[in-house]
């Protein structure tokens, strides 16, 4: 009885934290003003984070927190500060058949990957590394599949960081 | 005794193409570079959702590392791109992809 109402829970949560990511998502791209949309932008950030805590990754949920919604939005949010676009928000969304066609063609690109999900049940080899103690010590499991098995890639992503910093800074200086 | 089923992963993996699916119409629609962007970052998401989704029901922990590389190119890939967007409207004074159409002026 306790384990149903839990899972009862389970599915309750998932299915309004679906609806307003994709109520957020659907705002983020129909909005004029790329404040509001950045701003939605967030909170579809943050209900993605309450689903990777319903599927047990509690490391990626506070990740995500951390840098997609504080960092990078942060990081758009001053852009768009920076910039003068009055102009472009005066404009406003204009129709045309080159939208129209696009966003068929994305329609047509959903039916394949919900045909390609529902038609056959997802397989793969299953692992052996999430037991039901790492769930509870998630973090600690990734740490150590991290700096074990994943070392190299994760010194090549330092790397990127540091060229991606170097090159931010080299961009945005004013030509002398 | 009637026992709820637990949420399957088919749903998580249809949500996660919804919001790709609705990050693909928006770079495809929008003109502004900022929110085509967004789009973009809406995707990468979108994948991380799904690669979180694998990592839990095939019970490996290779997903989430996936997702903690994607997550790392991605705020990597916002410095440079937010740089690039500052300096077009430096010279161009303006951040329509359609009026950026040159590699070089």
């Amino acid at each position: 009885m306790a384990e149903n109402i839990g899972t009862l829970f389970q599915w309750l949560i998932f299915l309004g934290v679906a609806f307003i990511s994709i109520l957020a998502s659907l705002l983020l791209v129909t909005r004029k003003n790329p404040i509001h949309s950045a701003l939605f932008l967030v909170l579809n950030f943050l209900c993605v984070a309450v689903l990777y805590i319903l599927l047990y990754s509690q490391f990626i949920a506070i990740i995500q927190v951390v840098v997609y919604a504080g960092a990078i939005v942060m990081l758009i949010v001053f852009v768009i500060m920076l910039l003068d676009l009055e102009v472009e928000l005066r404009s406003g969304l204009k129709f045309s058949y080159t939208k129209l066609i696009g966003g068929f063609l994305a329609l047509f690109f959903f039916l394949g990957i919900f045909y390609a999900v529902v038609a056959k049940s997802p397989t793969g080899k299953i692992g052996s590394s999430y037991t039901s103690e790492n769930i509870t010590n998630n973090v600690k499991a990734v740490g150590e599949v991290l700096f074990t098995q994943y070392l190299f890639p994760f010194e090549i992503v330092s790397i990127l960081l540091v060229v991606a910093m170097v090159g931010a800074v080299i961009l945005s200086k004013k030509r002398a | 005794m009637w026992v709820v089923p637990a949420i399957p992963p088919a749903l998580f993996l249809v949500l996660s193409g919804i919001l790709f699916t609705i990050g693909v119409i928006g770079a495809l629609t929008r003109r502004n570079a900022i929110v085509v962007f967004m789009c973009i970052e809406l995707m990468l998401n979108s994948v991380n959702l799904s690669f979180i989704t694998f990592s839990r029901f095939l019970r490996s922990m290779d997903g989430v590392l996936f997702a903690f590389f994607v997550i790392a190119v991605a705020a990597a890939e916002a410095a440079v791109g937010l740089a690039i967007f500052v300096m077009l409207y430096r010279s161009r004074e303006t951040i329509n992809v359609d009026e950026i159409n040159l590699l070089k002026w």
